[in-house]
């Protein structure tokens, strides 16, 4: 498939006079995948059992780098929705409830600890499931899921200093229905403050992405925490739909799509069901000519091909200072030469497999939009694997503010490139977009990352680095990047009603 | 007076780069590649006031012929020593293509006059020494006496004639990245054809988020003039380990044509048998005892 791809867009040639390729080149480092083990099929996790769908239906998943099944997951339906939302409240009504704070502290603290136990078994899992590198779910994912857990589990017993002068109760039942880019973190976001706060409840994980959740739900049992406050269903939209809906769900936590989102919020409308929901995103990047610039364009790398782009505050718009563009440009291009793409597994591996053939076609189709807009692309030179799906690391030059491609999520590695002259230019370009998820500044300039920080209308804004995420710092968007925050103390305020 | 910009340079960005460059995982074929590219790059160096003939002999010996059980080692790139033994070590390694690479102006703190450190460069020069690894005086750079250092650096070039010059900042005198990236941008205006870290005198010696700072300020300097200035990290490199990460950072920063020694050299005098160590595991599966490589 990337051979299409070949064809259809020219890469610019490289004008850089330095040579990243021959003379010393890394021999293959693959992580071992000896001591995972997939089952042949999955099935519901209701009430601390593993359990049938009651279709009997099963859809399978592939490892996007190699285009392969790799397993079946159980197709949840109404009927399944309604049994596992029962054994939600049949917990929370029950011994949930009644635990004492710090007790339910325990049972977190226990799953961060297990969690960590089994980091390097989660990380494989999670990189053949989803194709992101291995690098980066043993450094980055996993680590943070675990680190979510302690967070939320030292709350537990402390609410009542989250929320002075209130008392803070459990909503109740919770349905959480997460996306399929950082599939066992946005678990963690989900479940830990959720189960902190004394609510129980049913989640959905995406369907190309369930391994790792099911695991986790193999935890859950080894962990001994009373049945039913976890409760895992696998399925599609449908299945989510179902959720959504359900009547004796309490409040709904979702991360996906703006479009997604809207439909959710339409069905809510009306209800007496909490939400919050955690949206799409086109966040920008400011590079000013007094920032450091060979830190800000590793910044940049960061930002757009962490997870292949795949992150809902990616940096996707760099919108850099006229008089240092073509500098900032060509270190770009150098620097993405050196990028390694190809097997998630590989230890060596940058930038992973675009996580399904669906969100592959996608990123396709916006590059060949990018084209007919007229802009200049701009690939690595590196080799691609000849299955799976890859797309090479992507530079648009050449691309305005009214281009489609610089005002839609692509959610892919495909950074656009614009500039400024001004300050207040850079602003308004950064702001003009319906997201405001998150926004990053890079300047050597303190008093100008508070100025102009202020003004950027997102929900995070980074200061000479991008993608750093930490239980404790809220996460959120303005605009049509979503409602409610997660993480941190403001995290805690998604999951009680307060009194 | 020379103008030479402050570049800013995010300490925590620069080290978190080196950290992730660390998580590269070098095996098999690319390791004994990598090793044996460090040997190649190596100026075995004895820089100490008891240096003695013996010792500079020993110490040529094990530049020639590393280990003797291994057949098909690379040599090493120079011998370095202090200017009155580059005759001795000249005579040694005649023949032998191995450079004489020779420290000079009042090394290490470079507290003389200046026409006495040009003297010592002429006399290292005159004696034979193929290379001079020259110290900038970090006192004026620190009170900002630029114009003086850049001048220094231009009269030690003019000294060395046809030997090729190394700039040593010490960079463990100069405590800020800024700092070693304006000596960087200073020393390689006024002529020198390497940039090297340390004397090994003063802690912290090399760092690697130092070298990479360099290594961006070469950068910056091949694509202002084309010209390709080379790196010597010296000083507290002791593990085949660390040489392979050196190498890392300079593959993904300035690529290909830096990794050879023209323009990438390891001052070290204990990192040989290290990565000769691990060469031999490479070899056969096993670590020899320390017993079995030479100690000079």
């Amino acid at each position: 498939m990337s051979e299409t791809t070949e064809t259809t867009y020219k890469p610019t040639s490289p004008n850089s006079k330095l040579d990243f390729a021959s003379v010393w080149e890394y021999d293959p480092a693959p992580e071992s995948t000896d001591h995972v083990e997939v089952k042949e099929k999955y099935e519901l996790f209701i009430d601390g059992k593993f359990v049938k769908p009651s279709k009997g239906r099963y859809f399978s998943t592939t490892n996007p780098a190699t285009g392969k099944k790799l397993t079946e997951f159980a197709e949840a339906t109404q009927k399944d929705i309604d049994k596992a939302v029962k054994s939600a409240r049949k917990a929370f009504e029950g011994e949930w409830s009644e635990l004492a704070p710090k007790t339910r502290g325990k049972y977190l603290f226990r799953i961060a600890r297990m969690l960590q136990e089994r980091a390097r078994e989660f990380a494989v899992l999670e990189s053949m499931d989803g194709g992101k590198p291995i690098r980066e779910s043993r450094d980055v994912d996993i680590p943070l899921v675990a680190a979510h857990f302690f967070y939320y589990a030292g709350w537990a017993d402390k609410l009542e200093y989250a929320f002075p002068g209130k008392t803070p109760e459990p909503i109740g039942v919770c349905g959480q229905i997460i996306p399929w880019n950082f599939p066992l973190l946005m678990l963690a976001w989900k479940i830990a403050p959720a189960l902190a706060c004394g609510n129980t409840v049913v989640l959905k994980p995406a369907e190309t992405t369930s391994l790792t959740a099911m695991k986790f739900a193999e935890l859950v049992k080894d962990a001994g925490v009373p049945d039913g406050v976890i409760n895992i269903v696998t399925g599609a939209g449908q299945t989510g739909a179902e959720i959504v809906n359900h009547k004796d769900i309490d409040k709904i936590a979702f991360t996906g799509s703006t479009r997604v989102g809207k439909i959710i919020q339409q069905s809510l409308a009306g209800t007496d069901k909490r939400y919050s929901l955690e949206l799409g995103g086109k966040g920008a990047m400011i590079i000013f000519e007094d920032a450091p610039i060979d830190q800000a364009v590793e910044g940049i790398i960061n930002a757009i091909f962490f997870n292949q782009g795949h992150v809902c505050c990616a940096g996707s718009r760099l919108i850099v200072q006229e008089s240092v563009a073509d500098k900032v440009v060509q270190k770009l291009k150098d620097r993405m030469q050196t990028l390694v793409v190809g097997d998630p597994l590989d230890k060596n591996t940058d930038v992973g497999a675009i996580n399904s053939e669906n969100q592959f076609n996608t990123v396709n189709k916006y590059l060949e939009i990018g084209i007919n807009e007229g802009a200049d692309i701009y690939q690595c030179d590196c080799e691609l694997p000849a299955d799976g799906y890859f797309i090479r690391p992507t530079l648009l030059t050449n691309v305005s503010q009214s281009n489609r491609v610089v005002q839609e999520e692509i959610f892919g590695p495909v950074l656009t490139i614009q500039t400024f002259r001004t300050a207040d230019e850079a602003i308004t370009k950064a702001n003009n977009t319906p997201y405001g998820l998150a926004n990053g500044v890079w300047t050597d300039k303190g008093s100008k990352i508070f100025k102009i920080g202020s003004k950027l209308r997102s929900g995070v804004v980074w200061a000479n680095t991008y993608n750093k995420f930490d239980p404790t710092s809220p996460f959120g968007g303005y605009k049509e990047s979503g409602v409610g925050r997660e993480g941190g103390l403001q995290g805690l305020s998604a999951y009680v009603n307060l009194k | 007076m020379i103008d030479i910009p402050t570049i800013p340079i995010d300490q925590v960005a620069v080290e978190e780069r080196v950290k992730r460059l660390n998580s590269r995982s070098i095996k098999k074929g690319s390791k004994v590649q990598a090793l044996k590219m460090a040997l190649s790059m190596m100026d075995l160096t004895t820089l100490e006031g008891k240096d003695s003939k013996g010792k500079v002999i020993q110490l040529c010996n094990k530049a020639k012929q590393p280990h003797a059980q291994i057949p098909d080692l690379p040599k090493v790139a120079a011998v370095c020593v202090y200017p009155t033994m580059v005759g001795i070590a000249k005579k040694e390694l005649q023949g032998s293509g191995i450079h004489v690479a020779s420290v000079a102006t009042a090394f290490p703190s470079g507290m003389a006059p200046l026409s006495v450190r040009i003297a010592d460069t002429k006399f290292a020069v005159e004696e034979g020494a193929d290379e001079v690894d020259m110290v900038i005086s970090r006192g004026a750079f620190l009170s900002g006496e630029y114009q003086q250092v850049f001048d220094e650096i231009a009269a030690i070039k003019e000294a060395c004639g046809e030997a090729h010059l190394k700039v040593i900042l010490e960079t463990g005198e100069l405590h800020t990245y800024e700092n070693v990236r304006k000596a960087s941008d200073l020393a390689m205006d006024a002529g020198a054809d390497f940039i090297k870290t340390s004397t090994g005198k003063i802690s912290p010696a090399a760092t690697q988020p130092v070298t990479l700072v360099m290594l961006e300020a070469i950068r910056d300097y091949f694509y202002k003039t084309g010209k390709m200035i080379g790196m010597k990290p010296a000083g507290g490199i002791r593990t085949a380990k660390q040489a392979i990460q050196y190498l890392i950072l300079v593959k993904e920063t300035l690529g290909a044509d830096w990794l050879n020694n023209q323009y990438f050299r390891f001052g070290a005098s204990s990192l040989a048998n290290d990565v000769l160590r691990q060469i031999v595991k490479q070899e056969t599966g096993l670590y020899q005892s320390g017993d079995y490589f030479s100690l000079d």
